[in-house]
């Protein structure tokens, strides 16, 4: 289990993250939502250790993360970054593989082989396996590299606006296929989302922030709610439901 | 291309390069033990076609590694310091150390292309805006703000003259004894093709690198070091040869894509094969004097690297 702690993380004199206290539900979809600058990636970028936190601490298996080893970390935890741009001619094939790289270190077993199989098939990416990734499309860029994360077969999964840049269509199935990932192999998935109604959709839990600080925690239903909304959000957000789904209607709300 | 193909071209410009020069070389020559034809053969032109291979395949791989870290397709130890740092080295140790030794200007040479490179690395670091075109500018003011602080010294102390041999790359002088250390390029070659898999992950962003439970600092630093090892090695025995390592490795991935660990083979011999075609050009147009490679290399080199800018700037882009 991950569990944050009292976590705060200062730019300058500004709290980017204030005194924030989580704990990560195994099993689930858990997306961070909230107003820009509200913190979300900077806690996420500190759950993965990409950033020191000045106060507080991440546990995985209450062990602090910053006592982990780099390898035996990224068994267990992956993350993706928005600016995950690349700028390298690999073949899609080659890129999943390095997935299995804190296992084999780039000497692929045959056992990885079959890890890099496997996410290729999760992600449907057969017919463009041996295709340069700088040829593919947003959307199968995306694709590809959450089949990597999935290689990395580690139990969580971090992931930091994943959907920025992406047309509906690949949107959706990026989301279905994270919760195929929970539902049928039991990852425990983390999601810095900006769109509010693909977090009500698709997700067990959510965490809401606001100037850094920590607004709400709980259920998805508890969260998606015109009140607690409003909270977080300053605006009058009318929640409509439909085929079960909570859908926020905000595009002509009224702003406070 | 394939690699095989590749390997016998390499074999066939040997095979030109050992027997062109001023003397006339016969095979028929060599099987006779006292004639003064093999003793040129082995003080010569053995020792010159061992430093063109050594050369050319050390500074593309110099040039790869770099590109790799600094993910950008336009950098190499041309672009970025690298060989100027080494050279003022030498002119510093030549400065301050009077009856400087070899062995004290391999060290010097070395340990400021190191720094040199790390400095430029560190620049490239803070500043935000990283046009691919924008970044190796920057390395070119660089290397020659480097290159005129060893002209101004170097003019001062008066000992320009000996410095100018390794601003001109050239293997004219290259007999027996001149070259060998050239040989530490080999075990940095090797390195490099062991380590492969790390370059190939740390060119794809710190980021990503940590993602995967790697630690990029050691991986940027030990590329840094096999970088000055080739570039001093170059440097001091043949001079300064520009562009290679910014071609070769970027026609290489043009055809092959980067993972290091499937390039570095062919990045080796096209490296080895392009330098030799040109030291060849160079002692064949005047024959039976010659043109320093250091100026074939920069005529034919700028001209694909022009062509690289403009037919290869999209490609470096997205790539």
């Amino acid at each position: 289990m991950i569990e944050i702690k009292e976590l705060t993380k200062r730019f300058g004199k500004k709290n980017v993250v204030d005194n924030v206290s989580i704990n990560i539900k195994p099993g689930t979809i858990t997306s961070f939502i909230g107003p820009n600058g509200a913190g979300k990636s900077t806690l996420l970028s500190m759950v993965s250790r990409f950033l020191d936190s000045d106060t507080g601490e991440v546990l995985l298996d209450q062990s602090n993360v910053k006592k982990w080893k780099s390898n035996a970390f990224a068994k267990r935890v992956s993350i993706l970054k928005q600016s995950n741009f690349l700028n390298v001619r690999l073949t899609v094939r080659e890129l999943i593989s390095f997935g299995r790289y804190p296992y084999s270190k780039g000497r692929l077993t045959a056992e990885d082989e079959t890890f890099v199989d496997q996410a290729i098939g999760y992600m449907n990416l057969h017919d463009m396996e041996d295709q340069l990734i700088d040829e593919l499309s947003g959307g199968q860029k995306q694709r590809a590299f959450i089949a990597m994360v999935i290689a990395q077969d580690t139990e969580y999964i971090l992931l930091d606006e994943p959907l920025a840049s992406l047309d509906m269509k690949h949107s959706v199935q990026i989301m279905k296929t994270l919760r195929k990932l929970v539902n049928e192999l039991g990852k425990t998935v983390v999601i810095v989302l900006h769109d509010i109604n693909f977090a009500s959709v698709y997700s067990d839990r959510i965490v809401a922030l606001k100037d850094g600080e920590l607004v709400k925690n709980g259920p998805t239903n508890d969260i998606i709610n015109p009140q607690t909304l409003s909270e977080i959000y300053e605006m009058d957000i009318p929640v409509q439901e439909q085929n079960g789904c909570r859908i926020c209607v905000y595009f002509n709300a009224h702003a406070n | 291309m394939r690699l095989w193909i590749l390997i016998i071209i390499t074999m066939i410009l040997s095979v030109i390069s050992l027997f062109l020069g001023a003397i006339d070389i016969r095979f028929s020559d060599l099987l006779d033990l006292d004639s003064d034809e093999l003793k040129i053969f082995l003080i010569s032109r053995v020792p010159r076609l061992l430093a063109i291979i050594m050369a050319g395949a050390g500074m593309s791989i110099a040039g790869l590694i770099m590109q790799s870290l600094s993910r950008n397709k336009f950098v190499s130890p041309t672009t970025a310091g690298t060989l100027d740092a080494a050279r003022l080295g030498i002119m510093i140790s030549m400065l301050f150390i009077t009856n400087v030794t070899y062995t004290q200007q391999v060290i010097f040479s070395f340990v400021f292309s190191l720094a040199g490179t790390f400095l430029f690395i560190q620049i490239l670091d803070r500043i935000q805006f990283k046009d691919v075109i924008f970044v190796p500018l920057i390395g070119i003011m660089y290397g020659n703000i480097l290159n005129s602080i060893t002209v101004f010294f170097g003019y001062e102390a008066d000992i320009l003259q000996n410095l100018q041999s390794w601003f001109m790359g050239s293997f004219t002088l290259i007999v027996a004894g001149r070259y060998e250390l050239l040989y530490i390029s080999i075990p940095a070659v090797l390195l490099a093709y062991i380590y492969a898999n790390k370059f190939t992950v740390a060119g794809m962003g710190e980021d990503f690198a940590k993602n995967l439970g790697m630690s990029y600092k050691v991986v940027l630093n030990l590329g840094l070091i096999l970088v000055a090892v080739i570039s001093t090695s170059v440097v001091l025995t043949v001079g300064v040869i520009p562009f290679l390592g910014l071609i070769v490795p970027n026609i290489v991935s043009i055809f092959k894509g980067d993972n290091i660990r499937k390039t570095i083979p062919l990045t080796m011999v096209t490296g080895a094969a392009f330098l030799l075609i040109c030291d060849i050009i160079g002692r064949t147009i005047v024959h039976p004097y010659e043109i320093p490679v250091n100026v074939t290399v920069a005529v034919i080199g700028s001209a694909i690297f022009l062509i690289l800018l403009f037919r290869g700037r999209a490609y470096a882009k997205k790539s």
